[in-house]
């Protein structure tokens, strides 16, 4: 039932925003639903740690702990959206007298992403992963400038391309089940009937799958449209989009893993290792060279993408543990940069990197979020980023994978001073240093506040059944 | 239920249904018009619904019969219902269209594409009964391979939007012949998946149209690295 009551929840607010078109109700039931989603996704965690599944529907809605882990990411996330867009949009937008469409679109886009950990059946994630693109489209494109249409254009084209490859991926997925004659199209079933699929299939079905949802990932080569959509989107999005939105995915990508170990033949790690590194490089390097903050926070979510997707390739539980702590860390953290950079934002309005140094004068809240999270973001320590990493490092160590590790560890230290140089001339760059005359809205200093809290916690303290939960997870991984 | 033909004859005319669509996918490449690109997608959806109902007839099976019909009506009639309420100049205004590349160049990166697809498959084609997949499996993943060209080299919305709706279709066709008993409801779920993608691309569309002026947007390029930035958002 809690499944159920997750998912109606987005679908119900987004009802009333409809119904309504009224943006002080469309705020309000936004606001109640994602907290009562949050709540609730915390009582599927207590469930999945007692009995280790919940059930709604068998083979169809259902929840382990790997999903229980997304769906906790989820709703975190649309708690600090939801409460950031309140006084952002409000203050932002061009477009008010469409708010309520925004929150419309806002709480199908959680709802859609909601779906994807719940169902257990691949086609129908598949028409999830679809409809995220469809409900965040007009969010992207927001503000009908050109910039952000044309980023809005590029999503969609993209990932809907990447779509289309991943559903015939699917269907071969599909055929390779039938021929090892498994009968039951879930995660579980194609586990169980993985020995017997004929390699052919399989691999052609896992490479269909990561080339089209790779796309949807940001992975490398196929971002483009990534720091586009990422910049352009209205902040909150934003925090959505590059927290949340890529993880989802990649969670479907993660899914395949227990498959493809348990064909016998295949080497897919290493298409993981390889994939991971070439992005984590890749952004790297187009870290140093950005100009705009929000460009910047967009190519170091394809960094991280790459990071999960590797650590996911190297093969023990300790690996896969850290994959999903990264993955956790990365959302909290992530958030938290998209608002701190729709803080500086409002304060400067402006999105160039030179046009805002100074930014610890002329609005403390702002200046000292944004060095916070390019602190936590590049992976300093004592935060969670670099806590996750350094379980990835350590995996990696102790499976002997040196020349990968080498590889990741050079790549996240040019991204780390990348990330600070242009943090470092932001905030305390000699600018103009006339106090900006703009006070940020309390709602928006508020999820600043919280998601600052969680960014800082995280960082000293890992929850026992935090800590539970992402063990199951990597062990459902490990299988 | 093939008391009427042999299922030679059936086999046949699958085998010509899957020529017809593989030239339908070279003709969205290439035509020149916006409505001839939309004509072509009707055509080739039509012919994905009748070789869904051949292999029915071919395999016995109700379901694929049914997932024809299902093509038959979501595709041809229901998506230009769609567009033509949504972007009704941007179509029936009679307009030339350009291509990035020349059409013979074009053709023969398309042709590139059609072989590759062939040999990338043969290794999926190993085992016994694949006389049908035979046709299928290579001509379906041409179909999206060609879809995907033509993302690459159009540059106007709608003709984009044709190319990812012709991708769909390339899977589709590879699927009916592989992933035959798929669920029902999964097939029904896609179906209106497509319908809800027309409708948001055509509204985005609309949007650019309004706000940019044009639907050429291929010439929206004002993002990348090192560009200046536009105030707001």
């Amino acid at each position: 039932m809690t499944l159920f009551a997750v998912l109606a929840l987005p679908l119900l607010a987004a009802v009333v925003c409809w119904a309504t078109r009224d943006r002080r109700v469309a705020l309000a039931s936004t606001l109640v639903s994602s907290l009562a989603v949050f709540a609730l996704t915390l009582e599927v965690m207590f469930s999945v740690l007692a009995d280790g599944q919940v059930t709604a529907i068998a083979n169809a809605v259902a929840a382990d702990a790997l999903s229980a882990l997304m769906l906790l990411l989820i709703a975190v996330v649309g708690v600090t959206a939801a409460f950031f867009s309140w006084g952002y949009m409000e203050r932002m937008s061009n477009e008010s007298g469409r708010l309520w469409f925004y929150y419309f679109n806002f709480n199908l886009f959680v709802f859609s992403m909601l779906a994807i950990p719940v169902l257990v059946e691949p086609t129908l994630v598949w028409i999830f992963v679809e409809l995220t693109t469809l409900c965040s489209a007009m969010l992207v494109g927001f503000e009908n400038t050109r910039a952000a249409l044309e980023a809005a254009w590029k999503y969609v084209t993209l990932s809907l391309m990447g779509a289309a490859i991943a559903l015939l991926g699917f269907l071969v997925l599909f055929a390779a089940m039938q021929a090892a004659g498994g009968d039951v199209y879930t995660w579980e079933g194609l586990v169980t009937a993985a020995p017997r699929m004929p390699p052919a299939l399989l691999q052609t079905a896992f490479l269909l799958i990561l080339v089209g949802f790779g796309t949807k990932v940001g992975l490398v080569p196929l971002h483009t449209w990534l720091p586009d959509a990422h910049s352009q989107a209205p902040s909150p999005v934003c925090a959505i989009l590059s927290g949340v939105e890529t993880t989802a995915v990649l969670y479907v990508i993660l899914r395949m893993l227990p498959v493809l170990n348990g064909a016998p033949g295949l080497d897919a790690e290493l298409w993981f290792v390889a994939f991971g590194l070439v992005s984590v490089g890749t952004a790297a390097l187009l870290l140093i060279q950005v100009r705009d903050y929000k460009r910047m926070f967009a190519y170091s979510t394809v960094e991280h993408m790459g990071i999960i997707l590797m650590a996911a390739g190297l093969g023990s539980a300790a690996a896969h543990y850290g994959a999903l702590y990264q993955a956790l860390t990365h959302t909290l953290t992530k958030s938290f940069c998209f608002y701190a950079a729709g803080s500086a934002l409002l304060a400067t309005g402006s999105r160039e990197i030179g046009a805002v140094r100074g930014l610890i004068r002329r609005s403390p809240a702002a200046g000292a979020a944004v060095l916070l999270g390019g602190l936590a973001i590049a992976g300093a320590p004592p935060f969670a980023v670099f806590l996750s990493e350094f379980s990835i490092f350590r995996a990696g160590l102790a499976e002997g994978r040196y020349v990968a590790i080498g590889l990741l560890v050079l790549f996240i230290a040019i991204g780390f001073f990348a990330v600070l140089f242009h943090v470092n001339r932001m905030v305390f760059g000699k600018g103009p240093g006339v106090p900006s005359a703009v006070r940020l809205p309390a709602s928006c200093t508020g999820a600043l506040a919280v998601a600052g809290v969680l960014v800082v916690a995280s960082g000293l303290y890992l929850p026992a059944p935090l800590h539970d939960l992402l063990q199951r997870a990597a062990a459902a991984m490990t299988r | 239920m093939s008391l009427f033909v042999s299922n030679d004859v059936v086999g046949s005319l699958n085998t010509l249904a899957g020529g017809l669509f593989l030239l339908c996918a070279f003709g969205i490449v290439t035509m020149r018009q916006v409505k001839g690109c939309l004509q072509l997608f009707i055509v080739q959806s039509v012919l994905l619904a009748a070789s869904a109902v051949l292999l029915g007839v071919l395999f016995d099976s109700w379901h694929l019969l049914a997932v024809g019909m299902v093509n038959l009506i979501a595709k041809p009639i229901v998506i230009p219902w769609i567009l033509r309420r949504t972007l009704h100049e941007e179509i029936y205004t009679r307009r030339e269209i350009d291509q990035v590349v020349n059409i013979p160049t074009s053709l023969l990166a398309a042709l590139a594409l059609v072989i590759l697809s062939y040999f990338l498959t043969l290794p999926l084609l190993q085992d016994a009964g694949a006389e049908i997949r035979g046709v299928n499996v290579p001509i379906g993943f041409a179909g999206l391979f060609l879809g995907a060209f033509t993302l690459a080299v159009r540059r106007e919305a709608v003709p984009l939007l044709i190319g990812v709706l012709a991708m769909e279709n390339g899977a589709f066709f590879a699927g009916i012949a592989i992933a035959r008993d798929l669920p029902f409801i999964v097939e029904l779920a896609i179906a209106s998946d497509g319908l809800i993608l027309v409708f948001v691309v055509g509204v985005l569309t609309r949007a650019i149209h309004k706000h940019v002026g044009s639907t050429d947007v291929g010439a929206l390029a004002a993002l990348k690295e090192g560009s200046g930035e536009e105030p707001g958002s």
